[in-house]
């Protein structure tokens, strides 16, 4: 029962959580909404009993990815976002696109709730079910998407680095206007 | 055990635990400056008390009493809630922390109308079998204190000590997780408890056993306490405050006890990277009990809280020895020399594991 009460309750607070990211027009306060969202959806998957995912739900989404992302939003300084009335394309197909969701999640729920459903506290989500999960059943699709994630690395890191012909050519166009301080940098 | 006395047991654990840890981050302020002053050769607070061991509480009725002023050019909603918000993450992570091995009191009859029923509990808040995972999940949420209050404050050097403060944590969080990897696949758990007592027949630490084993353990240990120090922000990881660059950092803008909600979060931080450091590396409460009932139940938590202390210690000693790193040092060493030797450290170790087993 408790388990319940605590089961709507974060519920609740992941949706509340997810309406005011959308409504917020400060940066900043979207993207703590989102952690709000994060850290309820982690009590959820702790409450059915999914430990270690809860735990990795914590560490990885709400405690470094959007670190990450109010990285970015302070050192870009973003502001207050202006509001507009919207494009007439995601009127015209976002609201029906939604309602057309809404009605199929509601029947299937509805229909096959018996195949779906998992019990409160009972989903197998310690480590070692995990771990076992992960490196004996689905080892190959696991180290593939390793690998994917590291090519995705070795892209940024392409992208973001200056070719080193055109990082000569910018220190080349540098003025020079403090001889002294240019002949004390080449000690280091 | 019933509920009532479940919850009873409850509450007076978690009273008890935040009143020893609020003392500890008081005293640890004192022994700070006291070792401090010790190694600049001078006295340090001695008017308050005998040896100045009253100062915490003068500090503390000074923060209480002082002007709390908020600029106008803040952003109020999240100036106000930075500090609560570190300061509770940093409180909260104490609940898993377990203390010594367990409680038990016998049935006993008080008065003629009240029994106190059987207790047999641990001395730990709660015991989950994903402690460290809980106590590094919410070591790093911590950080949204630091950079949220850099930002708020809506002044250049509190932004700049926000922005270092993330940089900073999210780089050597990785290598924190990374170098405590070898402990688990040693002790094959995650519950605080359960890596402790793996540690029984090592004699009471990690890095002791065959020859071969202690370089390893040393290793492990010595990336996870420079990861620990970069996470708390302390000297000579402090770039978040550096005071001679940024004024103080994310707390320019901070004055009374919003400030000293700042400082009480940095020292029970302090105090849960000792905790954990003793419980992972150098076997808890493990040590020499003997002598009758009671005080076999105390001394274990006395040997925890001396090797607590011997790290509060050195975090001083190492604060007040060495000097601030510059800024691109800080990323080099902790992307390129703590994260590939963590890295290497699980390979080597768990190749052993796998070739003994």
């Amino acid at each position: 029962m408790l388990h319940l009460i605590l089961f709507l309750f974060f519920g609740t607070l992941c949706v509340a959580g997810a309406i005011n990211l959308l409504a917020q027009s400060h940066p900043i306060n979207s993207a703590l909404s989102l952690i709000v969202v994060m850290a309820s959806l982690a009590a959820e998957y702790l409450l059915l009993g999914a430990e270690f995912v809860a735990a990795v739900q914590v560490i990885v989404y709400a405690g470094a990815i959007m670190v990450l992302f109010i990285f970015v939003i302070m050192l870009l300084n973003a502001g207050q976002e202006e509001r507009t009335k919207g494009s007439r394309i995601a009127i015209l197909f976002g609201i029906p696109g939604v309602l057309i969701g809404a009605v199929l999640t509601a029947w299937t729920l509805l229909h096959h709730a018996s195949a779906l459903a998992v019990p409160i506290g009972v989903l197998p989500g310690g480590p070692h079910e995990v771990a076992r999960l992960l490196f004996h059943e689905f080892l190959l699709p696991f180290e593939i998407t390793s690998v994917l994630i590291l090519i995705a690395i070795m892209g940024a890191v392409v992208l973001a680095s200056r070719p080193e012909a055109v990082a000569k050519r910018h220190d080349d166009e540098q003025p020079r206007t403090m001889p002294e301080l240019v002949g004390a940098g080449k000690e280091h | 055990m019933t509920i009532t006395t479940f919850i009873v047991i409850s509450i007076i654990k978690s009273i008890a635990v935040i009143a020893v840890l609020l003392t500890a981050v008081a005293y640890s302020v004192w022994l700070e400056r006291k070792v401090s002053a010790r190694i600049q050769n001078r006295w340090g607070p001695t008017r308050v008390g005998p040896f100045g061991l009253l100062q915490p509480l003068a500090d503390g009725a000074k923060f209480i009493f002082k002007e709390d002023l908020t600029q106008p050019h803040v952003y109020r909603p999240l100036y106000i809630a930075a500090p609560i918000i570190a300061l509770v993450f940093a409180i909260t992570s104490i609940s898993v922390v377990p203390f010594g091995n367990s409680l038990y009191i016998p049935e006993t009859q008080v008065g003629s109308w009240f029994t106190i029923p059987e207790i047999d509990t641990p001395f730990q808040i709660t015991d989950l079998n994903i402690g460290l995972l809980v106590i590094l999940g919410i070591t790093s949420m911590g950080v949204y204190g630091i950079a949220l209050a850099g930002w708020s404050s809506n002044s250049k050097y509190s932004l700049l000590g926000g922005l270092r403060a993330s940089a900073q944590m999210i780089s050597y969080e990785v290598s924190l997780g990374l170098s405590l990897i070898p402990v688990l696949i040693k002790s094959g758990s995650f519950s605080l408890r359960a890596i402790v007592e793996a540690q029984q027949h090592l004699h009471w630490n990690f890095w002791y056993g065959p020859v071969w084993w202690a370089p390893l353990g040393a290793l492990a240990f010595f990336t996870y306490l420079i990861s620990a120090y970069a996470e708390t922000n302390r000297t000579p990881f402090d770039l978040p405050e550096a005071e001679s660059e940024l004024v103080a950092g994310y707390h320019t803008e901070y004055s009374a006890m919003k400030f000293a909600m700042f400082f009480m979060a940095e020292y029970a931080n302090m105090v849960t990277v000792a905790c954990l450091a003793t419980l992972l590396f150098f076997g808890g409460w493990l040590g020499p009990v003997f002598g009758p009932q009671l005080l076999q139940m105390v001394l274990p938590i006395f040997w925890f809280c001396l090797k607590v202390f011997f790290f509060m210690f050195l975090y001083v000693w190492v604060r007040w020895t060495l000097p601030r790193f510059r800024y691109d040092q800080l990323m080099a060493f902790g992307w390129k020399v703590l994260l590939p030797l963590a890295v290497a450290n699980i390979v080597v170790t768990s190749l052993i594991v796998a070739w003994r087993a």
